[in-house]
């Protein structure tokens, strides 16, 4: 593994600090200077229930290269003060190698931190802010981070106007104050990185979270309905939405609960306009009935599940996949549907808006698998491009009378939508004849139940299915989902280094499995299934699609924590290795 | 869009189509209710209703749960959805929203509308959205074969289910509406076939939230509904602009007095649809604003 001072590794800097302290603000403050550095960076945020006033973490990994995941461990801590530390003892791994910034004026720092083993530099920020008029302890300690951390002078103060130009000059300037003196406090020889010099000219990047990049590739497929009922962690893709569509002359409508908001979907849908919501694990679940209702009457709709810990009411704030289970098999009856997993951030707004694509090809309902750790973390890294044409329904041609629901070669059926004369249908959740007309006769059933599983089925979905990296003779393959694909590539790379040849697959699009395609990717390969869950619930449905081969493990921890590199390169070399010896 | 262009939208259609009688705005599939069942006048009244209004079938969507009478939509030929239980007003809300220009109706029982569906109901009828809901009430679940609803009365023991009745105190739709800020609301009777066209017309001319009780008797799980007909009558008040007024008379109405209850004229809905953007940009240009807000 690099050593910290190798300048192409990225590096881990952690801001903490109580509720009000502004830890959060400082991370986003250094965020925008490693942009402005021409770095790119990954800022994920930790905070607890409380509504205000709780602790909260900012932990920025940065680097030359782009950033998909968090570090095995932190290279610099700068502890605002130490209230409930002990809170995010385990998201900021300390070691030997790390340097904490501690202020003396709020106490001595707590046994963990002295136990592990870590430098420790005590750096007066609050009675060096007192020095500042409208001075504020955490613009010192982002002077002094990042100044320690290779980041110059000059990006830091841009940083600060950027980030602060809403609260007006005199914040700004107290603030570019207070980050020169942390600046200075910083002593060179306890630098991390030396300076990065300035770029030639600042890289256009996306400054983006993944809630919001989700609610980009919405529009970008042309989404101009969204149903919302707040819930952590998607609100903000909602809140982000509700300005943005009505500039375009869409409509964000606030739903009395999710059993409403996802029929509102499936109104507008009918109504020929695409449509989309946001929502967590107990929305989802609330939702089901109305996503079978989409699925039944062929109605296009998109849910986007930003998951959380589960079950239950579980862990709000904090990243998990666990509801891939409840996405892949919660509706009832044989209910054939999309089930697609956003592997980035950035990524988000791709898989976003390929399944608006895919939902209106195909007519049926689509979930979208998100996940805190996506959707309110913000990267500064390359966009995703707009690839995807926005959606239109397949209407109806001149080719004999309208039949809503006729049996096609290809499973799609022609659709009309109010306003077009005479092609007026009864949409229905009641099984029905092809003309629409309820029934309950065998025939029908079994005619409807094999045109929707073979419309997704017999559909040409290309390479999106997943992302694949590495030899296709490789002796270890490392497949994953959404979220852990940062991590594992990470894994895999530094396997690689090592001399291992490992592949990566992470699946974009988990219902319909791409079971045959996933075969030839992994080859012959030993299989590691690498996911953020207790259950291994995707281990378990390869599983059971027979879509893994012989002696394939699991890699399944549940959240709150996140997958690291080092764990899943670990695990990997074990299954590799299992007589021990490391990568 | 204010209470004026919904005024006009009913009469551009009107002006667009050739008249069309109540039967062409019937479908060809046969109803699945009982012989002498109130639903039959409902579906007369409102093709009778359409056909009045000479609004054009492409133009016009009916929205419906689960139920006897939320099958409805299949014996119209106007655009319909039969969704799940409880879940039409959802549905029309979401399509009126889209599509403001349609005229859209949900229609179901009291079951659907009062029991599994009663939230949408309150916040339906708070939104004030220019929908119109018929709530086609017999005082029992007739497609799962006569199980008490809200509105049945404490005392029936003629359900398996609750041999000794519910207990519980009935479900008010009027008075609930009325304090959830519904803007119109109506009580008709699947009897009278006429009164019933005059209120389904006014409440989809009402702009705004427009609830239509229909008593529609039961014929196979409440034939004492029967008696309906000699009991129902006018609303001694008639309509009312004063919810305080409105109040007074719906508490001590009977539950069987027909009319136009209540009507107020307040703004429609319009919290999340496009105001006229102020600048002159394309729609790519806007979309492309957005992308730029994130790329720097």
């Amino acid at each position: 593994m690099p050593g910290p001072r190798d300048a192409s590794a990225p590096l881990t800097v952690a801001v903490t600090g109580a509720g009000g302290s502004g830890a959060v603000t400082a991370g986003l403050i250094l965020l925008e200077a490693v942009a402005a550095a021409g770095l790119y960076g990954l800022l994920r945020r930790s905070a607890g229930p409380q509504i205000r006033g709780g602790e909260s973490a900012a932990l920025l990994r940065f680097g030359p290269e782009p950033v998909h995941c968090a570090g095995d461990r932190c290279d610099l801590l700068a502890a605002l003060d130490w209230a409930n530390h002990e809170r995010f003892a385990d998201e900021i791994p300390l070691d030997a190698g790390s340097l904490v910034l501690a202020d003396p004026a709020t106490g001595p720092p707590p046994a963990a931190v002295v136990e592990s083993d870590t430098r420790l530099r005590e750096m007066g920020f609050s009675s060096s802010a007192a020095e500042r008029d409208g001075g504020r302890a955490n613009m010192v300690a982002v002077g002094a981070a990042g100044a320690l951390a290779g980041l110059p002078l000059a990006a830091l103060l841009d940083a600060a106007g950027r980030t602060l130009a809403d609260k007006g000059q005199a914040v700004v300037d107290a603030a570019r104050a207070c980050i020169r003196s942390g600046h200075a406090l910083a002593k060179p020889e306890d630098r991390l990185r030396e300076p990065v010099p300035p770029p030639p000219a600042v890289p256009q990047r996306w400054h983006i979270n993944g809630n919001e990049a989700a609610g980009l590739g919405a529009l970008r497929a042309g989404v101009r309905f969204v149903a919302a009922y707040p819930i952590t962690p998607a609100s903000e893709m909602l809140e982000w939405l509700a300005p943005r569509l009505e500039r375009l002359g869409g409509t964000l409508l606030q739903a009395e609960d999710e059993l409403a908001s996802v029929n509102m979907l499936i109104g507008s849908a009918f109504g020929g306009v695409p449509a989309l919501t946001a929502t967590s694990g107990p929305g989802l679940s609330l939702m089901l009935e109305g996503i079978g209702l989409a699925v039944a009457s062929e109605t296009p709709i998109v849910v986007v599940d930003v998951m959380r810990g589960g079950p239950s009411t579980g862990i709000p704030t904090k990243s998990e996949q666990s509801d891939l289970n409840a996405a892949l098999y919660g509706l009832h009856g044989d209910a054939p549907h999309l089930v697609l997993a956003a592997l980035g951030i950035a990524d988000c707004a791709h898989t976003v808006a390929w399944a608006v694509q895919l939902a209106w090809q195909l007519q049926t309902a689509a979930i979208v698998l998100s996940d805190q750790s996506l959707g309110q973390s913000r990267m500064v890294g390359e966009p995703a491009p707009a690839t995807v044409p926005p959606v239109h329904h397949a209407a109806p041609g001149d080719d004999g009378p309208f039949r809503r629901y006729s049996v096609t070669e290809d499973g799609v059926s022609p659709m009309s939508v109010p306003g077009e004369t005479g092609l007026a249908y009864t949409a229905d959740g009641l099984e029905h004849d092809p003309a629409g007309a309820p029934s309950s006769r065998a025939a029908d059933h079994a005619a409807q139940l094999d045109k929707r599983r073979h419309k997704l089925l017999a559909h040409d979905y290309g390479p999106d299915w997943a992302e694949i990296t590495g030899a296709a003779d490789a002796e270890l393959c490392l497949v994953t989902v959404g979220a852990c694909r940062g991590a594992v590539v990470e894994a895999a790379e530094r396997l690689s280094e090592a001399g291992r040849a490992v592949r990566t697959v992470a699946l974009r699009l988990l219902a319909p499995l791409k079971r045959q395609a996933l075969l030839d990717a992994v080859g012959g390969a030993r299989v590691l299934v690498v996911e953020q869950n207790h259950g291994a619930q995707l281990f378990h449905y390869l599983l059971a699609e027979q879509a893994l081969p012989e002696a394939a493990r699991a890699l399944a921890r549940p959240g709150p924590l996140p997958l690291r590199p080092g764990e899943i390169a670990a695990a990997a070399a074990a299954l590799m290795d299992p007589d021990g010896g490391s990568p | 869009m204010t209470a004026g262009d919904a005024d006009s939208a009913v009469q551009r259609h009107k002006a667009s189509i050739p008249s069309l009688k109540a039967k062409d705005y019937k479908s060809d599939v046969k109803p699945v209710w009982c012989p002498g069942c109130g639903h039959f006048g409902v579906l007369a009244a409102l093709t009778k209703t359409l056909a009045h209004l000479a609004l054009p079938p492409e133009r016009v969507a009916v929205v419906s749960g689960i139920g006897c009478s939320s099958r409805l939509p299949a014996y119209l030929a106007v655009h319909g959805f039969h969704g799940v239980h409880g879940r039409a007003l959802p549905l029309a809300t979401g399509l009126k929203a889209a599509r403001p220009e349609l005229t859209v109706i949900a229609a179901g029982g009291d079951g659907d509308g009062f029991s599994i569906g009663g939230n949408h109901f309150l916040h339906a009828c708070r939104r004030n959205q220019d929908l119109t809901y018929i709530v086609m009430d017999n005082e029992v679940y007739g497609m799962t074969k006569g199980q008490a609803s809200p509105t049945t009365q404490p005392d029936w023991c003629r359900s398996k289910l609750t041999p000794h009745g519910t207990g519980i105190r009935r479900f008010q739709p009027a008075a609930i509406a009325l304090a959830a800020g519904a803007s119109f609301i109506a009580r008709g009777f699947a009897g009278d076939p006429n009164g019933l066209t005059r209120l389904l017309a006014a409440a989809i001319e009402h702009p705004g939230f427009a609830f239509v009780q229909v008593l529609s008797p039961c014929r196979t799980f409440r034939p004492e509904q029967q008696a309906w007909k000699q009991q129902v009558h006018a609303s001694e008040l008639g309509p009312t602009h004063d919810t305080a007024q409105a109040a007074e008379l719906i508490q001590r109405d009977d539950g069987l007095s027909l009319g136009l209850l209540y009507e107020q004229r307040i703004p429609l809905y319009a919290a999340g649809v496009a105001a006229d953007a102020a600048d002159d940009l394309t729609a790519a240009e806007r979309l492309a604003a957005i992308e730029a807000e994130h790329c720097r």
